[in-house]
């Protein structure tokens, strides 16, 4: 048996992540009310009214965060979903699946946040635009992906399934971002365009980056949350939960 | 490996030769689903012409979807699948066996059947070569993908709805690139841009699906 300088592995097993979840929870809620402050008032307060869509842009500081958010937790929950296809950890399905709900949470809140910024700026609720049909399809990817671990009663076979599923998904994503792109500009000859980025004045971007770290930080807090409910209902058997202080309680 | 595939084929043949009405349910939903919009929209044949391609690619991708609960539901209730996970042959060339007659019974009509409904959408000779290789390229990648949600869903409760959340969101590039061809060829574009697209999303789906699918089988015969 060879020694292992650093037991990679310590922290995959639900009793020993556990605790450290718990105290890793109220660092980065905290982290995530004090950047979300700093970010709303920069956005709200500080930020110069822009120049041709007035205050309305604002909401930006809020949409961005959200599609770059919901973006990048599929990513991370499809890394998980391999990590437990690959090493058949208990831990990376559970981590999966408390990600999902909160990507599905930003992808409606990026849809939501764009129809409300859409129609003052173009005068339309909803535009066939790449972004935001793929940010759609984004949507129906996370909801399927719900309904599967939602329709699935045995755990482990929920876990494996939707591992599967993640995977699928993942791979499929730029395929369906790139396919709706040629498609949009295919249909649409004189449609507006969200990628010419106007120069943005730098406390708009310092309010943005602020919120998007806000998103990172409720993000991770809501997802050990999740994970330590997941974990107690899983192992409500084990003898480490009728150990635990709060159990006993 | 060829003759077990070969045998995969005859056995999946047979069993749809013996229920010839599953096919032709796939077949009939088709045609109705397309009848139903010049009803709903009207009949003015420039509207026709513009809904066409789209409207039967939806009701293409569809009826795809109708049979596809049953593709692995029955050989999993009366044992054969897990025989067949078991039996020495590597797995995967006996599920893309079961996808390939899948995908010949069902799949296959639509595609012959598509020029005829493309002229009830007055759609001229020229464009329905766009239609019909498109979806020639593009319903066994529905099929293959559908595959994946088939064996997702195995044996759940309320397997047929789910399986339609699932997949439909993954179809919508093969939706997008076959209806788009029709599109380019109206509108005197380059079609064979989409096409070979649609052939390069094939070919990868070919190698990765059969993969994904034994492996989603084997985790709902655990």
């Amino acid at each position: 048996m060879t020694t292992r300088l650093i037991n990679w592995f310590k922290y995959s097993s639900p009793p020993s992540f556990y605790p450290l979840a718990g105290k890793l929870i109220p660092f980065f809620a905290v982290l995530a009310a004090l950047l979300c402050i700093a970010g709303m008032w920069i956005g709200l307060f500080v930020a110069p009214t822009d120049a041709q869509q007035g205050e309305g842009y604002r909401i930006i500081f809020l949409h961005v965060p959200a599609s770059w958010m919901s973006m990048f937790i599929y990513i991370v929950m499809a890394f998980w979903s391999a990590m437990a296809l690959v090493f058949n950890t208990r831990l990376s399905s559970m981590m999966a699946t408390a990600l999902a709900p909160t990507g599905a949470m930003f992808a409606a809140l990026s849809l939501i946040t764009g129809s409300l910024w859409g129609k003052p700026m173009w005068g339309t609720w909803w535009v066939w635009d790449a972004r935001l049909t793929s940010e759609l399809i984004l949507f129906f990817l996370y909801v399927g992906y719900l309904a599967l671990n939602a329709a699935i009663d045995d755990p482990r076979r929920a876990d494996k399934a939707c591992a599967v599923l993640a995977l699928v998904g993942v791979v499929n994503v730029p395929i369906i971002y790139f396919s709706v792109q040629w498609w949009n500009t295919l249909h649409q000859g004189a449609s507006i365009s969200m990628t010419r980025a106007p120069s943005m004045a730098r406390t708009m971007l310092l309010g943005m980056l602020l919120m998007a770290l806000t998103a990172w930080m409720y993000s991770i807090a809501v997802a050990l949350y999740r994970v330590r409910a997941i974990m107690l209902e899983r192992e409500r058997h084990a003898d480490w939960v009728g150990e635990l202080a709060e159990v006993k309680a | 490996m060829t003759t077990s595939f070969l045998a995969v084929l005859h056995r999946e043949f047979l069993l749809a030769l013996r229920r010839k009405s599953d096919v032709l349910t796939v077949l009939f939903f088709f045609v109705i689903v397309t009848s139903l919009f010049p009803l709903a929209i009207g009949p003015e044949p420039r509207l026709l012409r513009t809904i066409g391609p789209g409207v039967l690619w939806v009701a293409a991708l569809l009826s795809t979807l109708l049979g596809l609960h049953r593709l692995f539901a029955d050989d999993l209730a009366d044992g054969t699948l897990e025989q067949m996970a078991l039996s020495p042959p590597a797995f995967v060339w006996l599920v893309g066996g079961k996808i390939l007659m899948h995908w010949i019974v069902t799949g296959l009509p639509v595609v012959l059947l598509a020029p005829l409904l493309g002229l009830q959408y007055d759609l001229d000779t020229r464009s329905l070569g766009p239609l019909t290789l498109g979806l020639l390229l593009g319903t066994p990648l529905l099929s293959m993908i559908g595959a994946i949600g088939a064996a997702l869903t195995l044996g759940l409760r309320g397997g047929g709805a789910l399986l339609a959340l699932l997949v439909l969101p993954l179809n919508i590039p093969a939706l997008v690139f076959g209806a788009g061809a029709v599109e380019a060829q109206i509108a005197g574009l380059d079609y064979t841009g989409h096409l070979s697209l649609l052939a390069a999303m094939l070919v990868a789906a070919a190698f990765f699906a059969p993969l994904a699918v034994t492996a989603a089988i084997r985790i709902a015969l655990e």
